[in-house]
């Protein structure tokens, strides 16, 4: 784990909120939401669909489009906010020190442009107009991140190469613009697991040499518990608990959390029936008053449907937004 | 254990909480939020059109096709005259005295009806071939489509002016026509949208649960298939109107009897140039107005049945 | 290319031996592979006399695999591995290239008529994808009445409504959604509905082809606990197949691993996890992100997975196998039983090896 105690946060959002607009109104997606980023961390941010990790990950890179519309917040990035920005200023920042790994490789990849072109198109957006210097500047990212005969691969269209490899391109294009922070949104959901423990192995070696920052969206818990030194959980567009990887997973304090955790199979009995959260993620239009977890908490009680709860922190570092927490001597 | 947010008891409404209205871009998104067309109001509006045209004779203060009701001492008037006995030829008479708004009520009535009926049947033979061909495969998918190609290889007023030449004139032989001419266009898209509902798992479990052939094809596959096919019809409609109204100009579709839009512009054509436009004119303009009005409604249903925006 | 693993086999898989004698459905040297027609060039050189080269795709090879009655049998594997080929084969969906599926002792290729039938309800199968897996134009009481209405003439209407009616209370849906279109629901309703169209025909045994990979976890919790509780109540029969190897654990009474279309090592889940044997399933295993293992090291496995089209020679995991002899390059391995109840398919366990 790396020292973020007295370092000043290289990304700091500050109540943000993103809304999707319909002919009823204007629906938050992300409600609000508190996050802080520490250079050479890994922030694990995690939901189920609907949770709204996506649109926060795009809400920061400033990615959102209509009929979604950011209304409210800071997203600070070294200081500055980017949401006072221009869309000239911004591109400048986007793709080289705040940087996006999408889900699917294949669409984040132009298919009809060879690998080598669009490394080098990236490089000269941004200042480098040497081609030749750009062409191996291109092969040593290619080679960093672990893609064998980097050289003939330049050549290559997306198409002929794997999920895994495709992924591994995309991250090679990432870390080109030397970012300081990388915003990874389910990089390895679509691969298959021998190839996923390639990948994070490779994104953790990466990680760690160059001091980036780092935000990985999913909703794989095994992945943030090995990847992630702070964890982040959402649920229908808040941050419901936050705080260092093992006091969340090992004493959560919020009951879905907890919940989640009971949910993976990893360690209960064999055959047994498995501690479900009943229900189903509400919809964007259906979001409940108060707490948007109350319909299906055990713990839940009048307040709990009245009011939503004010963020509390703890002696760890953790925070939560609940009534009724876990109380610490429970047992995940 | 209930679907939606369960455990909350279904009788008691949950209070949930209401979207924000007054946004910094509000406005904006409020002119880019369009209401999805909906499918039932356009194909209601498509056959709204469909009664009116067929009703418009109705309308009529002569009937053309009556040779007593007009006579050859009002040929050529310009519109707003009058005849001797008193009507009013709102939009003027052609060469033989027939008003000229009655002979475009009649003439739309025959041209939208060419349309709709061969759309109709061309779609009707197109989606059987098409809708075997995928479920049947092998060879007779080969031999259908081989077919369907050499239909499609050649171009439709060629086609419809030959087979016209051979057969001769009249409503139902234009029908014949368009209809020669447009199926295969039905075919080749039925086909491919059923051979890629074909792949999908729900048909599988279809005959995993011992549903024979028949079933499969008819009760899954083929309502699965058919947006495609509407969209094509739409534009076809319209396409099939216009192809008739280029035979009829042309001298080889309906008979001078019954005369459509197209055949009233050729009328008109010879007078086109020594002054009454009007003959030539207004049942151009009517022409034009119906195939608009037409592929209106049809770009409604199309974006309607568009699944993207489903 | 050697392809010792097509030897035919009065040797079938020995796992077979004690325990066949109630298997529910039974594999013998199952293979399945997927080719096209020569197009006109190639069929040109063939007449020629020239072999001109015509892509083949071996999804499954030589499969020995026998399911016990009532158990839960785990199939696991990446993409490639043929599972899912293997299961459409168990459902009579797709024919075996060569080899042999036997239900209830029978050749399912020589079945006719009220046999077919029930063997053809016998197997049903529960899909992976919730949003293609119903017609989209059925409401869910149409759904679920259709096998119904086919295979039972003699049902009444109302008896019919009943049977429906029962259906989604099974699987836990409220019975007022009956009149609802499939794109009305979220993707775990849809499975339970696609769960109560396979048990509406009573069959014995399910293959779930994946059935939660495509939900979310909590969702998932929801429809395993369903899975293992219609299991109790119906006395079922499953193959569960599954790319997420703690669910399998969760779930299997046996575990068969298969990659590039051969099983590579099938033992009773405990001892699976506890023991693998095979350094492929070493490999997976190591490699399953858990909520127990923090920030550790990760030290993945080398190389991509192989392409069923282009199969590496001899042991199909060879070139990424961190215990790979010359030997394994060279000779396919064949599946041997190693202790009651476990096969393996690796160099390592011959029996006639003298060393480790």
């Amino acid at each position: 784990m790396t020292d973020q105690t007295k370092a000043s946060p290289v990304l700091d959002v500050r109540g943000l909120q993103t809304v999707f607009h319909d002919t009823q109104g204007a629906w938050p997606a992300v409600d609000g939401i508190d996050l802080t980023l520490y250079p050479g961390e890994v922030l694990g941010l995690v939901g189920e669909s609907g949770s709204g990790k996506s649109v926060a990950g795009f809400s920061v890179m400033g990615l959102i489009d209509p009929p979604g519309e950011i209304t409210a917040g800071e997203v600070l990035f070294r200081g500055e906010d980017l949401r006072k920005k221009s869309e000239e200023e911004l591109r400048r920042i986007r793709g080289i020190a705040l940087a996006m790994i999408f889900q699917n490789p294949l669409s984040t990849l132009n298919p009809v442009l060879r690998i080598g072109e669009q490394m080098t198109e990236v490089l000269s957006e941004h200042g480098h107009d040497d081609p030749a210097a750009a062409a191996s500047l291109a092969v040593e990212s290619l080679r960093k991140v672990g893609i064998p005969a980097p050289e003939q691969r330049i050549h290559q269209y997306p198409h002929e190469l794997s999920g895994g490899m495709r992924q591994r391109v995309a991250i090679a294009i990432t870390l080109l613009g030397d970012p300081a922070v990388i915003i990874a949104d389910e990089p390895t959901t679509a691969l298959d697991v021998t190839i996923q423990g390639q990948i994070i192995a490779e994104l953790q070696k990466l990680q760690v040499e160059s001091g980036a920052g780092m935000i990985w969206i999913t909703h794989d818990l095994g992945v943030v518990a090995e990847l992630a030194d702070r964890i982040a959980v959402m649920y229908a567009g808040n941050i419901v608990e936050m705080g260092p990887t093992d006091a969340v997973l090992d004493h959560p304090r919020h009951p879905y959390t907890l919940g989640l955790l009971a949910s993976v199979p990893g360690d209960a009995d064999p055959g047994a029936p498995l501690r479900q959260v009943p229900g189903n993620a509400p919809p964007l239009s259906q979001r409940p008053l108060g707490c948007p977890f109350n319909p299906r908490c055990s713990s839940a009680t009048d307040i709990c449907r009245r009011e939503m709860p004010a963020r509390e922190t703890d002696a760890f570092g953790r925070s939560y937004l609940c009534h009724h927490p876990v109380s610490q001597k429970a047992d995940p | 254990m209930d679907a939606s947010n369960a455990p909350h008891r279904r009788d008691e409404p949950m209070a949930v909480r209401k979207p924000l209205t007054d946004t910094p871009q509000r406005r904006a998104m409020l002119g880019k939020l369009k209401r999805r067309p909906s499918v039932k109001k356009s194909l209601i509006a498509l056959l709204v059109i469909t009664l009116i045209g067929l009703c418009l004779p109705f309308f009529a203060q002569q009937d053309p096709y009556d040779l007593t009701s007009f006579s050859v001492m009002d040929n050529r008037m310009p519109p707003m005259s009058e005849s001797f006995d008193g009507m009013v030829f709102w939009l003027g008479t052609d060469g033989q005295g027939r008003d000229m708004l009655s002979a475009i009520l009649y003439g739309m009535r025959i041209s939208l009806l060419v349309g709709l009926v061969s759309t109709a049947l061309a779609l009707i033979i197109g989606v059987s071939v098409g809708l075997v061909a995928a479920v049947l495969g092998g060879r007779i998918e080969a031999l259908l489509m081989r077919l369907v190609d050499f239909v499609l290889g050649f171009p439709s007023i060629l086609v419809a002016l030959v087979l016209l030449a051979m057969i001769g004139r009249g409503v139902d032989k234009v029908i014949l026509a368009i209809v020669m001419v447009q199926w295969a266009n039905y075919a080749r898209i039925m086909r491919s949208s059923a051979l890629s509902e074909r792949r999908k798992e729900y048909v599988e479990a279809a005959h995993n649960l011992g549903f024979g052939t028949g079933r499969v094809m008819f009760r899954h596959v083929m309502p699965n298939s058919l947006s495609a096919v509407l969209v094509l019809a739409t534009v076809q409609i319209a396409s099939a109107i216009t192809l008739e109204a280029t035979l009829s100009f042309l001298g080889v579709g309906v008979p001078v009897t019954e005369p459509s839009l197209g055949l009233l512009v050729a009328n008109g054509f010879d007078y086109l140039m020594s002054g009454a436009y009007w003959i030539s004119f207004y049942p151009g303009i009517a022409l034009l107005i119906l195939i608009f009005s037409l592929n209106l409604v049809g770009d409604r249903l199309r974006t309607a049945l568009d699944p993207k925006r489903s | 290319m050697t392809d010792s693993s097509l030897i035919a086999a009065d040797q079938p898989a020995t796992e077979n031996a004690p325990e066949n004698a109630d298997a529910i459905l039974e594999m013998r040297n199952l293979s399945r592979v997927f080719t096209r027609q020569p197009v006109l060039a190639e069929t040109l050189l063939k007449l020629a006399g020239r072999t001109p080269d015509i892509p083949v795709l071996r999804a499954v090879r030589s499969v020995n695999l026998s399911v016990q009655r009532g158990e839960v049998l785990g199939l696991a594997g990446e993409s490639g591995c043929g599972k899912s080929t293997l299961g459409r084969m168990m459902t009579g969906i797709l024919p075996a290239s060569e080899g042999t599926v036997a239900f209830e002792g029978g050749n399912v290729a020589t079945l006719r008529g009220a046999a077919l039938k029930d063997f053809t309800l016998g197997v049903q199968m529960v899909f992976q994808d919730p949003y293609s897996s119903l017609n989209p134009r059925q409401r869910v009481a149409a759904i679920l009445a259709e096998p119904l209405k086919v295979h039972r003439p003699d049902l009444s209407r109302a008896e019919i409504n009943a049977r429906v009616d029962a259906a989604l209370e099974e699987v836990g849906l409220d019975v007022s959604y009956r009149d609802r279109f499939p794109h009305q629901f979220s993707g775990g309703q849809r499975q339970r509905i696609g769960i109560a169209r396979a048990l509406i025909v009573e069959p014995q045994f399910l293959v779930c082809d994946e059935p939660i990979a495509a939900l979310d976890v909590s969702i998932q919790a929801q429809v395993i606990n369903l899975f293992l509780e219609l299991r109790r109540k119906r006395n079922l029969t499953y193959l569960f197949i599954s790319h997420d190897l703690s669910v399998v654990r969760h779930m299997a009474d046996r575990v068969a691993i298969m990659y590039l279309g051969e099983i590579v090592e099938l033992a009773p889940t405990a001892e699976l996890f506890a023991d693998p044997k095979h350094p492929y399933t070493r490999t997976l295993l190591e490699q399953i992100p858990s909520v127990r293992n923090r920030k550790r090291s990760f030290s993945a496995v080398k190389g991509e997975l192989p392409s069923p089209l282009n199969p590496p020679s001899g042991c199909p995991f060879h070139p990424r196998c961190p215990a790979a002899m010359p030997q394994c390059s060279v000779d396919a391995p064949q599946l041997q039983q190693i202790a009651p109840g476990r096969t393996v398919s690796c160099h390592l366990y011959d029996k006639d090896k003298t060393s480790t």
